[in-house]
């Protein structure tokens, strides 16, 4: 499936979802916690992500992210929300600067908030029109409240951003 | 003459006391044009089969627009419940031009209109950006308008200022980045008075302003009440929270409940669930968040709170005595005015002063419904009278919160004209309804038309004295958005083999003394109701002790006489 990356361009996918019961290949490759828990990962050099279930709490992964280069976080049905709070969880408690993916049914006009929470990129529908994605991500570029991904080490806006109060303008 | 000396400013009837609320500046007013252009595009796309139904639906919800058994309702909100003259005006503008003519305000202290087209809400947003207004986050599994007293900043007793943190949780959960895919609405009140008017202990999370001893501003913390089919009272979870961190620990609080609130059963998704499920667990879960959270990012600076406070601050009141002649006059010798004045004025913290509550429960009437005329008519009072402010209540009536007492007979005389005078207020007829099956696609029995009944067996408004403070709350269905679990006598319409079977429950309170009501047995089919409720109320009459209200006869006696009453003949 294709991939909106950070900037909002659509790449192709250079990681491959691996089934349970597939064998591991020596590339980047997407493994459920089951399987990640299972695997014998010495030796290995290939970058590895994990598949969170929107259950699973990062704290549960915690011990596991020093070796993860990507952790997925889905969105079962697009009203289901859990994934904003496992993507600021990671940046915010345990300091994950790997790339944080949205999957699952995930809207354009969630993008913004995703990666104002510390997602980095989305696993796309075939066919989906980037252009609409970077219209919802773009159209509202006003924020009442800070988030991990753009704050400063003491909790400030980035230089240039602050609007007064606690606003602050969001960069493209 | 000292040209150094500044003149003294005397109101220019051209330019209207601006209201003590919130004011936007060019940022605010920049994000609002960006949300409507986002809906716009939203409303679009949904138009052109890009979004489907399903996508679309939460999109729609949390810009206010809301699908009902005739027509979309649109509801407005109104943050904290504070309105400007100007922007009552225009609710009434666009009650006229885009609806039928009225509004109805809500117990979120907000306003809907029921008959709204689809094709007009992007001109009613716009009309509505024109005076500051929106309709963000007014409905959807975001986080709803923050309510408040409708007597802050006016109440005598009141410890601390609420508003000023319901204006600073307005913009923290405006588009909040992680919480506004919940699993469920959540709804947050708060308060800084004694008394209790914004039935704290029945919401999401319920916040009680006060001080130290010191002068210091903390919070207490409540979460995990509600109404809906499973009614729990609130849990204390932290007796102080400091200023500086409140918004640390309600990001706490919402992220637990985002992580962990149950995403399968809409009637389990709520936090009071959670809560309850949770028990000790979930407090300590949310202060494990807390603690770990990097405050310095969530912190509430003190520089923030005193910018906000300053468009709180208080009107440039006169300075007067309390019960000037004019109005001690109008009291003796006009028991019509004085009579209303009982039930609708009340004391002021600045001498000379008083609010006055506005009536929008004629006898007759559907409750919180106002026209557009009646709009206009306070927008005029508000401006002449009480520094062009106005104040929604939970309980669904208006308030002009800072009126000097020589001009209340002038008031009631305005209010009088538009047919706004009722001295009811806390009374029986003073009720609160949902729209019920009249207007909503979830209920399942009307409430308007057996508000409207009950109203009219009270009518003699020497009975409704006589039977003192009596809280009547109606709901359609189990939703309770009728808050029938902490009326004073709460009544349940339910479908019963394809017939209304109204429910009645004794013995609530919404506020200090919160409880929820006990079922006093089977139900009342439509048409005897309002003898059901008025024999729970001769036997009020015919047992209580002196001085006791309703509620304070029943706790006393419990259930088993009205039960008698109501069931003894059957």
């Amino acid at each position: 499936m294709p991939v909106l990356d950070a900037k909002g361009h659509v790449v192709t996918d250079a990681w491959v979802r691996i089934a349970d019961d597939a064998p591991l290949p020596d590339a980047p490759a997407i493994l459920s916690l089951a399987r990640l828990r299972a695997e014998t990962l010495a030796g290995r050099n290939a970058p590895l992500g994990l598949a969170l279930d929107p259950a699973t709490q990062p704290e549960e992964i915690a011990e596991l992210l020093p070796r993860l280069a990507l952790v997925a976080v889905p969105l079962p049905k697009s009203k289901d929300g859990r994934a904003f709070t496992q993507a600021r969880a990671l940046r915010e408690h345990f300091g994950f600067t790997g790339e944080i993916r949205a999957t699952g049914h995930v809207l354009p006009d969630q993008w913004r908030m995703l990666r104002r929470c510390g997602v980095s990129t989305v696993e796309l529908p075939e066919g989906a029109d980037a252009a609409q994605w970077q219209r919802s991500r773009d159209v509202i570029d006003i924020a009442y409240q800070p988030s991990p991904s753009e704050m400063t080490e003491d909790g400030a806006p980035p230089a240039g951003s602050a609007l007064g109060l606690r606003r602050r303008r969001l960069a493209a | 003459m000292n040209a150094f000396v500044a003149p003294i400013a005397l109101p220019n009837p051209a330019h209207p006391a601006q209201a003590r609320t919130y004011r936007y500046d060019a940022v605010d007013r920049e994000f609002l044009q960006e949300r409507i252009a986002e809906f716009s595009d939203q409303i679009a796309r949904r138009l052109r089969g890009e979004l489907t139904e399903d996508e679309f639906k939460p999109l729609r919800l949390m810009n206010g627009l809301y699908l009902q058994l005739h027509a979309y309702m649109y509801r407005i909100a109104i943050p904290y419940g504070i309105l400007n003259a100007t922007q009552l005006r225009q609710l009434a503008m666009i009650a006229r031009r885009w609806d039928r003519g009225y509004g109805h305000f809500t117990t979120r202290q907000n306003i809907q209109f029921n008959w709204t087209r689809l094709e007009d809400v992007p001109d009613i947003m716009r009309a509505l950006a024109d005076v500051d207004m929106h309709a963000i986050q007014t409905s959807g599994n975001c986080i709803r308008n923050t309510t408040t007293d409708e007597y802050a900043g006016a109440d005598p007793e009141e410890a601390a200022d609420p508003r000023i943190y319901a204006e600073i949780i307005r913009q923290w959960s405006t588009l909040h980045p992680e919480f506004t895919w919940l699993p469920r609405k959540f709804k947050i009140a708060i308060t800084g008075a004694p008394q209790d008017r914004v039935a704290m202990q029945v919401h999401d999370v319920g916040l009680v302003v006060k001080r130290d001893a010191a002068g210091a501003i903390g919070f207490e913390i409540w979460a995990g009440g509600g109404l809906g089919r499973t009614p729990v009272l609130a849990t204390k979870l932290r007796d102080w929270v400091p200023e500086a961190e409140l918004l640390a620990y309600l990001e706490a609080v919402l992220r637990v409940y985002n992580a962990l609130g149950n995403r399968d059963n809409i009637y389990k998704a709520r936090i009071k669930i959670l809560v309850r499920d949770m028990g000790d667990a979930f407090r300590e879960r949310v202060e494990r968040e807390f603690a770990r959270l990097p405050q310095r990012a969530y912190r509430l600076d003190p520089e923030v709170v005193a910018e906000i406070a300053a468009h709180f601050a208080p009107p440039p009141f006169a300075r007067l005595a309390d019960n000037p002649p004019a109005y001690a006059a109008a009291l003796a010798g006009n028991a019509e005015f004085a009579a209303w004045a009982k039930q609708s004025v009340r004391a002021h913290r600045q001498p000379g002063y008083a609010s006055v509550t506005i009536s929008l429960k004629p006898i007759g009437g559907i409750p919180g419904d106002a026209s557009a005329e009646q709009m206009e008519a306070v927008a005029r009072l508000a401006e002449r009278h009480s520094f062009g402010e106005i104040r929604v209540s939970h309980v669904q009536n208006l308030v002009l919160p800072h009126v000097r007492q020589e001009d209340l007979p002038a008031v009631w005389q305005g209010l009088r004209e538009a047919g706004l005078a009722t001295p009811n207020i806390g009374l029986v007829s003073d009720i609160i309804a949902c729209p019920g099956m009249d207007y909503c696609a979830l209920a399942t029995a009307r409430s308007i038309p057996v508000a409207q009944m009950i109203s009219e067996r009270f009518a003699d408004l020497d009975r409704q004295h006589d039977i003192g403070e009596c809280f009547i709350n109606i709901s359609g269905c189990i939703n309770a958005c009728g808050h029938h679990h902490v009326g004073h006598i709460g009544i349940l319409g339910v479908d019963k083999r394809g017939a209304e079977s109204y429910q009645i429950t004794l013995g609530g309170s919404a506020t200090n003394d919160a409880a929820l009501g006990e079922l006093v047995g089977p139900g009342f089919p439509y048409d005897k109701v309002t003898d059901a409720v008025e024999t729970i109320l001769r036997t009020y009459l015919a047992e209580r002790a002196a001085g006791e209200r309703f509620v304070d006869t029943y706790r006393r006696i419990g259930l088993g006489p009205f039960k008698e009453a109501l069931y003894a003949s059957a």
